[in-house]
């Protein structure tokens, strides 16, 4: 495949960025985004120039280090995958590719396609735990929990903290990332104790580092690479509220 | 419990609160707007006189004005910080698949409050405050001739149109409006959700065509 990369180069986090073009010619149609990218970045470093930067890690779909902003839609065309789990053979030879990085205000650019995600630790740090006593592994069956409770809270664990939602969000709500990492403990016993103290932690700490509010349009639950559903930011409302209210 | 409104979500809690409590007020004001369509004015002016002079409804229309002043407080407070939760825009334009409407609550919502302003300025201020609304006698006591007004009103073309043009608009800001609001409640059920959403669209529906047949009907055939 021949394509047109039009991609946004940003020097550092206080240089003013723009777009450059780029050409790439025999992609295979069964890499990933993220090798095409490679083979692009090779191609400017051969010419002695500097390579595009973008994150990945493990580039299974499973860390949540990746996410590029390609084409109008965080993690590009297809759905329910992360940037590198992105297949070149959803896009047509000789296509021209709009790449991005994530844009929010808590997201500031470090360089080219590389926002800081720094801003998702700090709304962890403020309540996303539980606090117990590390020490031997504990009977799996100690504390009985039902099936379906069980599913929930690892339908709501399945969230790798991407930033698709916010990304894709037109008011760079964080709603979908603090609603899963507030439900997958709200549902278990082991989570009740704290549940009070952390939704008004964490959704404090997001209204303060910038993110907007919530309008409901879902645009955060048709782009999550994992699917996190908006019933899990109903039930944040109303952990929220019960914690305010009770 | 204090705090609770400093939140962006207690915000949302207070519009969807108010948002639902406006659609039922819509509701009851087009049943009393529908009498307009009977051949003698007496029902819908006597109407009309006991919304603006009965005690009870006195004080629903204090709620009814706060109502309003904190959903568009409230809505322009968020939409605000919306805005600026994305200094810098991305260049191709999101195409992720939404809520339609969703995207233009706020635009809705400014043809909304146009509409309003001169709504009231037409209707409620003229009979408050102005002798500009003549006077009728059913049985010896005095009353407002609105429907006069208002059928004067609806027989001048650009009215009508502009009239239901913010219908029009309106039902746009309820097609998402309705069913986020409960979102908002925290409602969100496998079963009770599409209900929802269908009472929503009725709602819409029934606040939308009701509101816009009576223009028609006026100009048309009064
Ligand atoms: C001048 C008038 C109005 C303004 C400025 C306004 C503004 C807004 C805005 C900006 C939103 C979106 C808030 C968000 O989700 O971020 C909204 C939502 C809503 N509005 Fe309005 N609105 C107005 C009138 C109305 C009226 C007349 C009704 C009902 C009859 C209404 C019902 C609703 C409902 C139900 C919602 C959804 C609340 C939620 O998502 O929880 N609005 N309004
Ligand atoms: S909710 Fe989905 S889109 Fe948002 S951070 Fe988690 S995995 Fe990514
Ligand atoms: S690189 Fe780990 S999810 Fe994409």
């Amino acid at each position: 495949m021949d394509l047109t990369l039009k991609i946004w180069r940003q020097e550092n986090a206080r240089a003013k960025g723009k777009f450059v073009t780029y050409q790439v010619t025999d992609i295979s149609p069964d890499s990933s985004f993220l090798e095409m990218l490679d083979v692009l970045n090779q191609q400017i470093i051969d010419k002695l120039e500097k390579p595009v930067c973008f994150d990945h890690d493990c580039r299974e779909g499973i860390c949540g280090a990746c996410g590029l902003y390609i084409n109008g839609r965080p993690h590009g065309p297809d759905s329910a995958v992360t940037t590198c789990q992105l297949h070149m053979r959803k896009f047509k030879d000789g296509d021209t590719i709009v790449i991005e990085p994530w844009r929010a205000k808590p997201f500031p650019i470090i360089k080219d396609l590389v926002a800081d995600r720094i801003a998702f630790d700090k709304i962890i740090h403020a309540g996303g735990y539980i606090s117990v006593n590390t020490g031997g592994v504990p009977d799996a069956n100690a504390i009985p929990i039902p099936r379906n409770l069980a599913e929930i809270s690892m339908d709501a664990a399945a969230c790798i903290g991407c930033g698709a939602c916010v990304a894709a969000c037109k008011n760079a709500s964080a709603m979908l990332f603090v609603a899963a990492k507030v439900s997958q403990f709200a549902v278990l016993p082991q989570g009740k104790v704290e549940a009070s103290e952390r939704v008004k932690a964490m959704v404090a700490k997001m209204d303060e580092l910038g993110f907007g509010s919530c309008t409901n349009t879902g645009a955060c639950e048709a782009e999550c690479p994992k699917e996190i559903s908006l019933s899990h930011i109903a039930r944040l409302n109303r952990e929220f509220y019960t914690a305010k209210i009770c | 419990m204090s705090n609770i409104f400093t939140s962006s979500i207690g915000k949302k809690l207070m519009m969807a609160l108010l948002g639902i409590f406006l659609v039922l007020f819509l509701l009851v004001h087009l049943g009393v707007n529908l009498l307009i369509l009977m051949d003698s004015r007496q029902a819908f002016n006597v109407a009309a006189h006991f919304m603006a002079h009965n005690i009870v409804i006195k004080v629903f229309e204090i709620f009814l004005f706060g109502g309003f002043i904190l959903h568009i407080f409230y809505g322009l407070i968020l939409q605000v910080k919306n805005w600026l939760s994305r200094p810098i825009g991305y260049n191709k334009t999101n195409n992720s698949q939404t809520s339609f409407f969703s995207k233009f609550m706020i635009h809705t919502a400014v043809i909304i409050f146009i509409f309003l302003t001169i709504h009231m300025i037409d209707f409620y201020f003229k009979s408050k405050f102005t002798n500009a609304v003549e006077i009728v006698n059913y049985n010896g006591k005095e009353y407002h001739d609105l429907a006069a007004l208002v059928l004067q009103k609806f027989k001048m073309p650009a009215f009508v149109i502009g009239y239901i043009l913010s219908f029009v608009f309106m039902s746009f800001h309820l097609l998402h409006g309705f069913q986020s609001a409960f979102q908002t409640l925290g409602i969100n059920h496998k079963v009770y959700t599409p209900i929802i959403k269908k009472i929503g669209i009725i709602c819409t529906l029934i606040i939308t065509v009701g509101f816009t047949i009576i223009p028609l009907y006026v100009y048309f055939f009064k």
